[in-house]
């Protein structure tokens, strides 16, 4: 009897994961860098994201460049000497704004990203490693952590203790967790019943040692193919966050907070918005095209033995 | 290729005549990105006449098999050559290969029927098993009406020795035995009445007993029907057991062909008297894998001849000697005057209602070799695992030079654990694909706390040059290795500590028949080599002479059969011993 | 049998609101200690303080408020909203049928694309247009919901066309329906935001599934593609995908959120983003608690699918 929920509960987890992360590899490693470039999703994904990480961390020193044009004017048209793509709607210089607001998207969605594989990663492998009642109550909990879409979980978090940053990425981070945990419990299930972990108990190696020396090693790709994925979500929601009104606080530059501020004026001064969403759809989609870059760079080591 | 293989023909049935049903004319495949992998194939099926098509993997036997019915499988593409048919009450012959979609349809499951490797996998889990013979019946517009066809499901059902009720047929795959699954597979073929059948290795995941069973149905129903059939195998045994004749397949070539007997016992190419050397024979009249320990590859060589009689012999007498009296060759390395080696008493396990292991007693002396017989599902495994300790949750008692062990490896002291060395049974499953085969080897090293870096290293060469593999297999992975390989690198990681029990888990099961025998040969010379006693476990009965002293039959948890190899394969004293013996394909 | 793994998954499905009510009161707890003030601003005076704390019922120990506002789910009591004074439940009550609207809309017409175009790519893979397709699900996916969102408006609303209404037109009180052009570019921003996982889990299923034992061996039958494809291998893609397309309609009660505000539609994430500006803890409270359950439901109906589409569970004993 409880082996029909379990099968059930398998399904499940071979959905979530299947769609995503591609069937563990056992064979010969070859560079994976190399094989994520290989491929076209690599490139076109790697340079894209490097496009707009360099536009993100070099604008910030453009800016005295960038700067200085502001107009009293309540919306100045683009390609005009109020700057090269006019102003926003209390006369701010939309470019030099943009230039500024790509930083703390980037470098917040970067540590959620981090604070959720980590987490993730080690409640994944551990419920796998130890089995039993642990991995029941951890699946059972994540469970419950899933029932609540990120975004929601992030609403709540922000009416309790407000829009500052720690709040964004420390929530953004732990509901990824269960999700990473996931993909990293049933990467580790595919490993652990091979026969060299198996080994590795039999000569007594210290249970620390299984998991780092010979368990980790071997479910990097899943993991890689996550972090990329996880990455694209992070940007995604912060951004969102940000649009909405509830990440960075005006008057700070943000790429979402311009969005929201500027979007009034669409029609008529397209610039403010268009701008950062464009730099914003160019990062998400460089990173998720790396991401399955990296998921046919883990497919393609498995050569059947 | 630009040398031309030439088939060795043992007489001119291959010659167009009138029995022939399907031919196959210098077939060739390529990938879809051009590399050819057949190389022109010639073979011709005759009605009421089983083809049987020898191979290793790798070989092309399926993909030659699969095109007589026009079909390839993703990647791969017809290339050129001819495949003709020539169907029941027709005079002329069809072109299998240049038909078009529905045409080709229409000859598979009707004309031409295939038999799956699997059954598990081949049959449709979400469909009843009746519906599933029916389908075809109702595709091919099988008869005149309805009843018809229902009938014919009964009746097919009935002529695989299944029960044809409607109860029967509303039953799932999985509710089915493995047996029975490959059962209604057969009937599926046959329900058509076809000219040809294509058996794609149907007994492969089969215990002795069920492939017995199964074979003789596909035998009876071959006769009765008057269908010319090409069995796929990689078993020379089932070969010998089923066909009328034999084509081995090399690499893409058809090497040799003609009658079962005239190939087997007269092979003429280099390819198949190898391949007939290093089939184990229950009587162990022939050494298997002799030189083979001096030789790495022997897949790579396939010319190298291992056939030498005069060795055999000797090392026969010798081993029946040896069996009689074990207690004799127990010698000085025993630490405790009294105590065997091994001792294995009254080891029972069970998993709730089901009884694994039941009063098990076994025991292992210095340079003595025991052969742990059993199908799956015996719970050899289990036992074995017990014995290294990957299993704790026996009872009774495992001992080693008369001091009681604990269950866990892990509680068990460093000198025990030295003690007993287990090898996996997958090769391509026991190594880390992450780490080099030198710091795989080193791990048993590093946990007994040996010597420094540097005194493990050359400990661990030593350990790759005796088991043949040499140095420079140091530094590379497993994914670079051969299954043959990857396993010589296991069993070198067991030897690295210097044990005296070598626990060996069905370590040839997973691997091609030559690279058995190479194995095996490996074994027998370590032994000697080392004083190395073994457990060797298997459920191949036909390798126990060639490396056992004392034979062992486990069945259903139990020991049936216990005592020195000829004994027991003489004057079985179980049942259950006298019908696997009886089971197996002779040679 | 089949009731009974039914049985068994309410109860767990029952277990995950409790949990989550747990969850969504606890995070109230971690409110900063004078949580009226907090919420009120620091000009409140202090007898609006002592209103509010009175309302809240910040007096009681952390338990029994817990159980009098769970005891309050049960029967639609979600509480009182503290910006505006009246019952969430009402606040709430017209705004529910406007967010499903859109939901159901979107649901509708990207499960069965998502699963025609995943199968049509797992039968031409590897070809341009499969290729193409893979680029483009990728891109979408990829992309924040209001991204697409104001691309969308770019392209139809104000730049480039002036076709559709960017923003919700419906006075309050007017059903959303009365004018369906201003559900056009809402339901198409998330049908392009769903429709893309659906399509590649299918894809990827349907590949496996095409390459399995079972799909040769109909094909060596002679079984007809377009029945193999329907008979043989479609029903079982379907209970993996029916798990995928779960999520995503899950996914959809949060990405809702976004998306209402972008188009100022009056629905529940419209709700939700005034509550969580105004710190309206009860509004965020209860629609998180009706958001988990939108996920219990239909992963309930995916599990459904899943054993109707697998023998082995809908028979074994």
């Amino acid at each position: 009897m409880s082996t029909n929920t379990n099968s059930l509960d398998d399904l499940k987890s071979a959905a979530v994961d299947g769609g995503e992360v591609p069937k563990e590899s056992q064979t010969t490693y070859t560079p994976f860098f190399k094989r994520v470039l290989a491929q076209k999703q690599g490139k076109i994904g790697l340079t894209l994201t490097i496009i707009v990480l360099l536009l993100a961390f070099c604008g910030p020193l453009l800016l005295p460049w960038a700067t200085g044009n502001t107009a009293t004017e309540f919306v100045a048209k683009p390609f005009s000497p109020h700057g090269l793509f006019g102003s926003d709607n209390l006369g701010r210089d939309v470019l030099s704004r943009f230039f500024a607001g790509g930083l703390t998207l980037i470098v917040y969605s970067v540590l959620a990203t981090a604070l959720g594989m980590i987490l993730g990663a080690i409640i994944g492998m551990l419920a796998a490693y130890v089995g039993g009642t642990f991995d029941a109550i951890i699946m059972r909990l994540n469970d419950v952590i899933l029932a609540v879409p990120q975004l929601v979980f992030a609403l709540l978090a922000i009416t309790v203790l407000g829009p500052q940053g720690w709040v964004l990425v420390t929530v953004i981070g732990v509901t990824h967790a269960p999700r990473i945990a996931r993909v990293a419990r049933s990467a580790t299930l595919g490993v652990i019943t091979e026969d060299y972990i198996l080994a590795a108990e039999m000569y007594a190696m210290p249970r620390w040692k299984v998991l780092l020396r010979e368990l980790l090693p071997n479910i990097t790709g899943p993991l890689s193919v996550e972090a990329g994925l996880r990455l694209t979500y992070s940007i995604g929601y912060i951004a969102s966050l940000s649009f909405l009104g509830l990440g960075l606080q005006p008057p700070a530059a943000d790429w979402g907070l311009m969005i929201n501020e500027n979007r009034i004026a669409l029609s008529i001064q397209p610039w403010g918005v268009l701008l950062p969403v464009i730099a914003i759809a160019l990062l998400t989609i460089g990173t998720n095209l790396l991401a399955d870059s990296f998921a046919r760079a883990t497919a393609s080591t498995s050569v059947e033995a | 290729m630009t040398t031309e293989t030439t088939t060795v023909h043992h007489d001119d049935a291959n010659v167009p005549n009138e029995k022939i049903v399907l031919r196959v004319t210098d077939l060739k495949i390529a990938t879809t990105a051009g590399n050819e992998i057949l190389h022109g194939v010639n073979f011709a099926l005759s009605r009421g006449e089983i083809l049987g098509l020898v191979g290793e993997s790798g070989s092309g036997k399926t993909t030659a098999g699969l095109a007589c019915m026009g079909h390839f499988r993703e990647g791969l593409k017809f290339a050129s050559g001819s495949v003709s048919l020539w169907p029941r009450g027709d005079d002329t012959a069809v072109e299998v290969v240049e038909l078009d979609e529905v045409a080709v349809r229409s000859l598979r499951g009707s004309r031409i029927a295939y038999i799956p490797q699997d059954p598990a996998l081949s049959l449709n889990p979400a469909m009843r098993v009746g519906e599933q013979i029916r389908e075809v019946l109702d595709i091919h517009e099988f008869g005149k009406s309805e009843a018809e066809r229902t009938e014919r499901v009964a009746a097919v059902l009935v002529d695989v020795g299944l029960p044809g009720d409607k109860a029967y047929q509303k039953r799932w795959p999985h509710q089915l035995s493995g047996g029975q699954q490959q059962r209604i597979g057969i009937a599926m073929a046959f329900a058509m009445y076809p000219d040809v059948l294509i058996l794609d290795e149907p007994t492969t995941g089969l215990d002795v007993s069920t492939q017995a069973v199964v074979l003789d149905t596909i035998r009876q129903m071959t006769v009765a029907n008057n269908v010319a059939g090409l069995y796929i195998t990689h078993d020379l045994a089932v070969i010998k057991d089923i066909s009328d004749r034999v084509a081995v397949m090399l690499r893409g070539d058809l090497v040799e062909e003609g009658p079962v007997e005239s190939v087997l016992q007269d092979p003429q190419h280099e390819y198949t008297k190898m391949l007939m050397s290093a089939v184990p024979d229950l009587a162990g009249r022939k050494t298997i894998g002799e030189g083979a320990a001096a030789e790495p590859e022997p897949e790579s060589k396939a010319t190298h001849i291992l056939v030498s009689d005069k060795k055999s012999k000797s090392e026969d007498t010798n081993e029946s000697a040896r069996a009689q009296d074990p207690a004799d060759s127990a010698g000085g390395a025993a630490t405790s005057a009294s105590a065997p080696l091994l001792q294995v008493t009254d080891v029972a396990l069970a998993y709730g209602k089901a009884q694994i292991l039941d009063g098990i007693n076994l025991t292992l002396e210095p340079g003595d070799c025991t052969l742990l017989l059993g199908e799956s599902g015996s719970g050899k495994t289990t036992l074995s695992r017990c014995i290294a300790g990957l299993n704790d949750d026996y009872s009774g008692a495992v001992r080693l030079r008369g001091q009681e062990l604990a269950k866990s490896t892990r509680k068990r002291t460093n000198e025990q654990r030295v003690g007993i060395q287990y090898v996996f049974q997958s090769p391509f499953s026991s190594l880390n694909p992450r780490r080099s085969i030198g710091q795989s080897l080193t791990v048993p090293l590093e946990m007994s706390g040996e010597g420094t870096a540097a005194s493990r290293k050359a400990k661990v060469d030593e350990a790759l040059d005796s088991v043949r593999l040499g140095r420079s297999f140091y530094h590379r992975r497993p994914g670079d290795l051969s299954g043959g390989e990857r396993q010589r690198a296991a069993i070198a990681r067991a030897l690295v500590n210097q044990p005296s029990v070598l626990v060996c888990d069905e370590i040839t099961s997973a691997l091609d028949v030559s690279v058995q025998a190479s194995i095996v040969g490996l074994l027998r010379t370590l032994r000697e080599e080392h004083h190395l006693a073994m457990l060797f476990v298997t459920h191949n009965i036909a390798l126990s002479r060639h490396i056992a002293d004392n034979l062992a039959v486990l069945n259903k948890g139990t020991i049936v059969d216990y005592g020195p190899t000829a004994q027991v394969l003489e004057t079985p004293k179980h049942e259950y011993t006298r019908t696997l013996i009886a089971d197996v394909p002779k040679f | 049998m089949f009731g009974k793994v039914i049985g068994r998954r309410l109860i767990f499905s029952a277990f995950i609101l409790l949990a989550v009510s747990l969850l969504v009161f606890g995070a109230t707890l971690l409110l900063p200690g004078d949580a009226a003030r907090a919420i009120l601003g620091q000009q409140a005076t202090p007898e609006r303080i002592a209103a509010l704390n009175e309302q809240l019922g910040l007096n009681q120990p952390a338990w029994q408020r817990y159980f009098s506002w769970l005891g309050g789910l049960f029967v639609g009591d979600f509480g009182t909203s503290t910006a505006s004074g009246g019952s969430v439940a009402q606040l709430l009550g017209e705004r529910v049928g406007s967010s499903f609207i859109l939901m159901a809309a979107a649901a509708i017409i990207s499960v069965p694309l998502g699963i025609g175009l995943g199968v049509y790519q797992a039968l031409h893979r590897g070809g341009r247009r499969d290729q193409a397709m893979t680029g483009l699900s990728l891109v979408f996916a990829a992309m924040p919901e209001f991204v697409i969102g104001i691309g969308l408006i770019a392209i139809f609303a104000t730049s480039v066309f002036q076709i559709l209404p960017a923003v919700t037109l419906a006075p309050p009180g007017e059903p959303v329906w009365g004018r369906p052009e201003q559900l056009i570019l809402p339901t198409l921003t998330l049908i392009l935001v769903v429709t893309p996982y659906i399509v590649r889990m299918m894809r990827a299923t349907m590949i496996e599934v095409l390459d399995s034992g079972f799909v040769e061996m109909a094909r060596l039958k002679g079984v007809p593609e377009k029945r193999v494809i329907m008979r043989h291998a479609v029903p079982h893609a379907l209970g993996p995908v029916a798990q995928v397309v779960a999520i995503q309609l899950a996914w959809l009660a949060g990405g809702v959120v976004v998306v209402e505000f972008l188009f100022r539609y009056p629905g529940l994430g419209q709700a939700l983003i005034d509550a969580v500006t105004y710190r309206d803890v009860q509004v965020v409270q209860a629609i998180s608690m009706l958001v988990a359950a939108v996920y219990v439901v239909v992963n309930l109906a995916a599990d459904v699918v899943g054993i109707l589409t697998n023998p082995k569970l809908r028979s074994a004993a």
